[in-house]
Parts: C-alpha cells; structure tokens; sequence
C-alpha cells in the first residue's frame, strides 16, 4: 500500500472518548496512521423528509468530493440515520478500491431497538463498521469467514456475531503479516 | 462467492443504479446497468447476466414488458422485479409473466440479501443441471463404446452423422457386438436425447404379447388386461424406439408395424381410439434381412421403411487390437463393482485372448473377464483363470465333412483301428462307420 494515512472525519456529536478508541483500533487493525478531525457539513442539504432519513449515498459523494485526499483513505463519521434509495436503511457505506467511505453510530444504539444503554457494545459495534467501511475502499468484498470483520451485516446482531479484525485471508489481500 | 455472479440493473432513476451498484459490487458481483429497458435489452443481446433487477415504472418500455422481451429471447437470467408502488395485481402478472420474485422499495437490506442469495440458489440448481445432463450423455455416449481400431472408428462416424437426423436405422451385427450401444449412442447424441429410448427385445414375446407391448392395451382386451396399459411407441413419444432382433418378428406384426411407421398413429389392443406418438425407429438384427426379403420371409417393403440407414458392427475378431483396451475397460468396471483396485492380465493370458475367435464377441470377452476377476487370486489375470485355458483356441473354418473325417481317424488312430470299439465310441453302427472310411478314403497305418 502507497497509503500516507487514513483520515476519520466525525461530522456531529459523539461520546466522549469513543472516536479516541475507534482511532486507536483502526491504526492497529490496518498499520497506517490514522488522523481523527472533525467535518462540518450542512446535513440539512441531505435530509430526506418523506423518510426522515438522509441519502446515504449523497452523503458518500460529499466525503469523496470535498474531504477526501488522493493518497488517503477517508471516512465520514456520522451520528444521523442514513438510506439509500433502494434500502430502508444502512449503517455505512463506501467506494469500493476508492478513497472515501461513510458509517453512521445511530442504528448501532441499543436504545434503537429498546435495549438498555451499553456503552461497550457500542464501541464494539462502531469499531466493527468503521474497519468494515474502510476494507471496502481498500478494496475487501463481503466475506465468507464468520468472524471476519468484512462478513456482510444487515443487523446489528450480525454485527456482534463477527470479530473486530479482518481474517487471515483478507489480511493476505491487503498484504498485511498476518 | 463460488463464482462470480453478473447482476444487470435496470431503472431510470440514477440515484437507486448508483445505491445499488454500490451495494453489490461490496458484495463482490459483477454489476452493470441500464437507464432503460431499450438499452438493457441491448445489451442483453451482446452478454448474458445471471441475474436482472428492473423497475417497473419506467419511461417508454416498462418493467413487465421488458420481461416479456428477456424472455422471448430465451435467455436463462433471473428477472427480479422491482416497484414503489405495489400492487396485487402486478405482482400476479410479474409472476405470471416469469418473473423469479417481486419486491416493493425500500426493502431492508436482509431482504436483498436474502433475494439475492435466493436467486444464486437458483442460479447454481441451474447450472448443476446442466453439468449433470451433459454427464448423463457422456456416459451413454462414451462410456461403453470402446475402440480404436479403423473398423470401431467407421462405425463413429456413422453414428455422429446418422444421430442428428430421424433417420430409421438398421444395426446390424452378429450378436454380442454391442448394437445396442450404438442405438443408445445415436439416441444420445441425438436431439431427442432428452426424451426416453425405449427398448423391445422382439426375439423374447410372443406375437400377442409383442402386439400388446408395443401398441398398449385398454382394460379387458383379453384375459388379464385388468387395467389400460401404455404401448412402448406411446412411450417413446418425443424419443426413440429401439426394436431389437426386428428379424424375429411374425408376418402379421410387419404389417403392424409398417402401417405404424407409415402413420406414426396406432390403436391400443382393444381399444378404438387413435394414439399418435412422435418417435424415431432404430432396429437391430444378427440375421441377414436382405436374404430374408429374397425368401420372402420378410417384408421388403417393411425392409426399406426400415434400412434408410445400415450400420453394421464389426464382430470382435475383426478388431483384435480392440481387445487390449476392452480388457482394460472391463477390468476397471468389475474390479470398481467388487471394490478392488484395477488388476494386470499376465502376458500369456492377454496372447491367448487375442488370438481366440469370441464366437459370443465382446459380450463372451465381458463374461470371460468378469469370471477371471472372481476366481483369480486378485492379484493379476492368468491365463488358468480363463474358461479358454484347455481349449483349442485356433479359429477353425473348415467344413463339416472335413471335420468329420478328422474326428473319425482321431478316433481310430486311438483304437488302433478296431472298428468295433471306435463305432462304439464314435455312437455310430459299423457299417456307417465302413462306409464314411471309405467315403473319406482312410486307410490304416502300415
């Protein structure tokens, strides 16, 4: 990889010291350093009313376009529930072998589905999503091992089910020891 | 993913191609799109996807339309139809119309994955089919036709270029030579080789019971008929009909079967109504039918409906360097049946095979091994193992009479010439015996 760093831009308000934990992760999961600062963005642009949502998909060609460097890996880290068109919703997204990706802390709340509040497993399941976006700009497909962090998630018990870190063979992929 | 599945997306709005696009490439699928249904059967022509997701609401063509189109091309692509705004009615039709599944958007990412997951499902059950008819034929095709030899090569190529027409075949050959691996090849690589070939061995009924078999019956034709009962030409509707040992069949039943080759219609035994079958005849004998037509033993008319096409199967000693490779062949088949590994044939074994006449051809070579494998001593064949072990193993071709003469001076060389006890040996009166001595001019030994 001819890769400078990857930059994790928070477009909102997060939790104290979880965007710190997150960095630290995913400096160790990828060997690049990884430089953490905030975004500002009128989200109001990207709101859609009918769904209550915002375009996801927008959202992503707004951090390609305008916060993402050539020799850099870039995601957009939000705080607000994203679509898609086609889907009801989604937890991130990003270019597959580009430079930017997005992912989104809300649906990964317990309060979401009624569940008591668990910091932990929150920063457990943005950890997850924010290493998933970034495998995909480094150009990971879903994979098939169930623990790798690349396994495909449509539900926020998928993504409990996998581990932190990517599986010996796309480690290999990336070229990362295993 | 096993193999890369191609997904074509259909829908004129760009933001769902892009969102979509997006999502599957992360899935690691091979994605295109089209901004109208026009343009996706365009590009339908030039490259087959496995899977096709369209709109239905769509400017100029629409979505079930364009399903209709995809599939008047006969192509195999999975067409998921996609809309906002659902009806039953749509989803009825879009089923109806051959849609594999009909989804309302926004779906939840599960259910796309699920949609897709299904549909790869299909996508394999498909193509497994396919891989396992092309074995199914090669089996039929390949498996048991074995040689090399020039005589095995002819008979091939006459199979490949009867197999593709309807052609009535007559295969003839003497028996044990495999005519009916040749009908079953031709069948095979014919275009009806989806349909059954249905054999009737003629040599084996009797003529009401061939009557029966092959034209059916209805309930009570006659004692026993308790129920109605398909014909095998009714069977073999859309396939083949194979008439083993045709030159056995009685006067009555050629007049019978031309009039059904003629017609292609026919009447169950006791039945009224006419039954059309769409089959094609090949015919097997080990008789001469063209002397039989000159003795009027065989209808020649029947004769030339018959014999649009001959091909005549080599017996095996006109094959000898077949015999090798048949050998190996069957080997490999009885020692997979008894869970052996394949065993050699000792030199002298193999000597003593090709030089012998298989009167009974490759089906006696077939018998021979197989009885060699089961009382050999597992290791290798030996020439003790075979039946052909004790026995003159010379091809003769000499007359009768000739072989009567030399049994019966073998016989009184043996008695040293006493007539008595070599009459009595030979089961004859001493003076046939006087008179077939001096008929074949014998003297004693000085």
């Amino acid at each position: 990889m001819n890769l400078e760093k990857i930059t994790l831009i928070s477009f909102g308000y997060f939790e104290k010291g979880l965007l710190d934990k997150i960095e630290k992760e995913v400096e160790h999961e990828f060997l690049l350093p990884v430089r953490l600062r905030e975004g500002h963005l009128d989200l109001s642009q990207f709101f859609e009313p009918s769904r209550r949502q915002y375009d996801g998909f927008r959202l992503l060609k707004e951090v390609d376009s305008s916060f993402a460097d050539e020799n850099d890996k870039t995601l957009g880290i939000f705080n607000v529930d994203l679509y898609i068109p086609i889907l009801t919703y989604i937890f991130g997204q990003a270019y597959l072998n580009g430079r930017a990706g997005i992912a989104s802390i809300y649906r990964l709340r317990n309060e979401r589905y009624g569940i008591f509040k668990d910091e932990k497993i929150l920063v457990s399941r943005f950890r997850k999503e924010v290493i998933h976006e970034l495998g995909h700009t480094f150009g990971l497909i879903h994979c098939f091992d169930p623990s790798c962090v690349m396994r495909s998630s449509t539900y926020v018990e998928d993504i409990d089910q996998k581990n932190h870190q990517l599986c010996r063979k796309c480690r290999e992929l990336l070229g990362i020891q295993p | 993913m096993a193999k890369k599945i191609s997904i074509l997306i259909v829908d004129d709005e760009e933001s769902v191609r892009d969102s979509l696009y997006n999502w599957f490439i992360e899935d690691g699928y091979q994605v295109e799109c089209a901004e109208n249904a026009k343009t996706a059967l365009t590009m339908l022509q030039s490259e087959s996807y496995h899977i096709i997701l369209a709109d239905i609401k769509m400017p100029g063509m629409d979505g079930l339309e364009m399903l209709k189109r995809i599939k008047s091309l006969k192509s195999d692509a999975i067409v998921i139809i996609m809309t906002a705004f659902a009806t039953v009615d749509t989803a009825v039709q879009a089923l109806k119309d051959g849609a594999f599944d009909y989804v309302t958007k926004p779906f939840d990412p599960d259910d796309l994955s699920h949609l897709i997951r299904n549909a790869s499902k299909q996508i394999s059950l498909i193509e497994e089919n396919e891989i396992l008819k092309e074995k199914v034929i090669s089996l039929e095709n390949v498996e048991d036709m074995i040689g090399q030899s020039e005589a095995m090569q002819e008979v091939f190529r006459e199979i490949e270029s009867v197999a593709q027409s309807n052609a009535s075949v007559i295969i003839t050959g003497e028996s044990g030579t495999g005519k009916e691996l040749v009908a079953k090849a031709i069948h095979a690589n014919s275009p009806r080789k989806f349909f059954p070939m249905v054999s009737v061995h003629c040599g084996a009924l009797t003529e009401s019971l061939l009557e029966s078999e092959l034209f059916g019956h209805e309930k009570g034709a006659f004692t026993g008929a308790i129920y109605n009962r398909k014909g095998r030409f009714e069977m073999a509707d859309s396939g083949t009909i194979f008439l083993d040992e045709i030159a056995t069949i009685s006067p009555k039943m050629q007049v019978e079967l031309l009039r059904v080759l003629e017609t292609k219609s026919f009447v169950r035994v006791g039945g009224n109504k006419e039954i059309s079958s769409d089959f094609r005849v090949l015919c097997a004998t080990n008789r001469d039918l063209k002397s039989m037509v000159e003795k009027g033993l065989f209808r020649e008319d029947l004769f030339y409906r018959l014999n649009v096409v001959n091909i005549n199967v080599p017996p095996l000693r006109d094959r000898v360097e077949d015999i090798p490779l048949l050998i190996e062949y069957f080997i490999k088949k009885y020692c997979a049946s008894m869970n052996r590994p394949p065993i050699p044939v000792e030199p002298s074994a193999l000597q003593r095979m090709e030089s012998y006449a298989f009167p009974g051809n490759i089906r006696e070579l077939e018998n021979m091994i197989e009885r060699a494998i089961v009382v050999g001593n597992g290791k290798k064949i030996m020439l003790k193992d075979l039946p052909l072990a004790k026995e003159s193993v010379k091809p003769t071709f000499e007359s009768l009479d000739d072989l009567g003469k030399k049994h019966i001076l073998a016989i009184l060389t043996k008695y040293s010439w006493n007539i008595t006890v070599s009459a009595k040996a030979l089961k004859l009166d001493r003076v046939t015996l006087y008179n077939k001595i001096k008929k074949y001019g014998l003297t004693p030994p000085k």
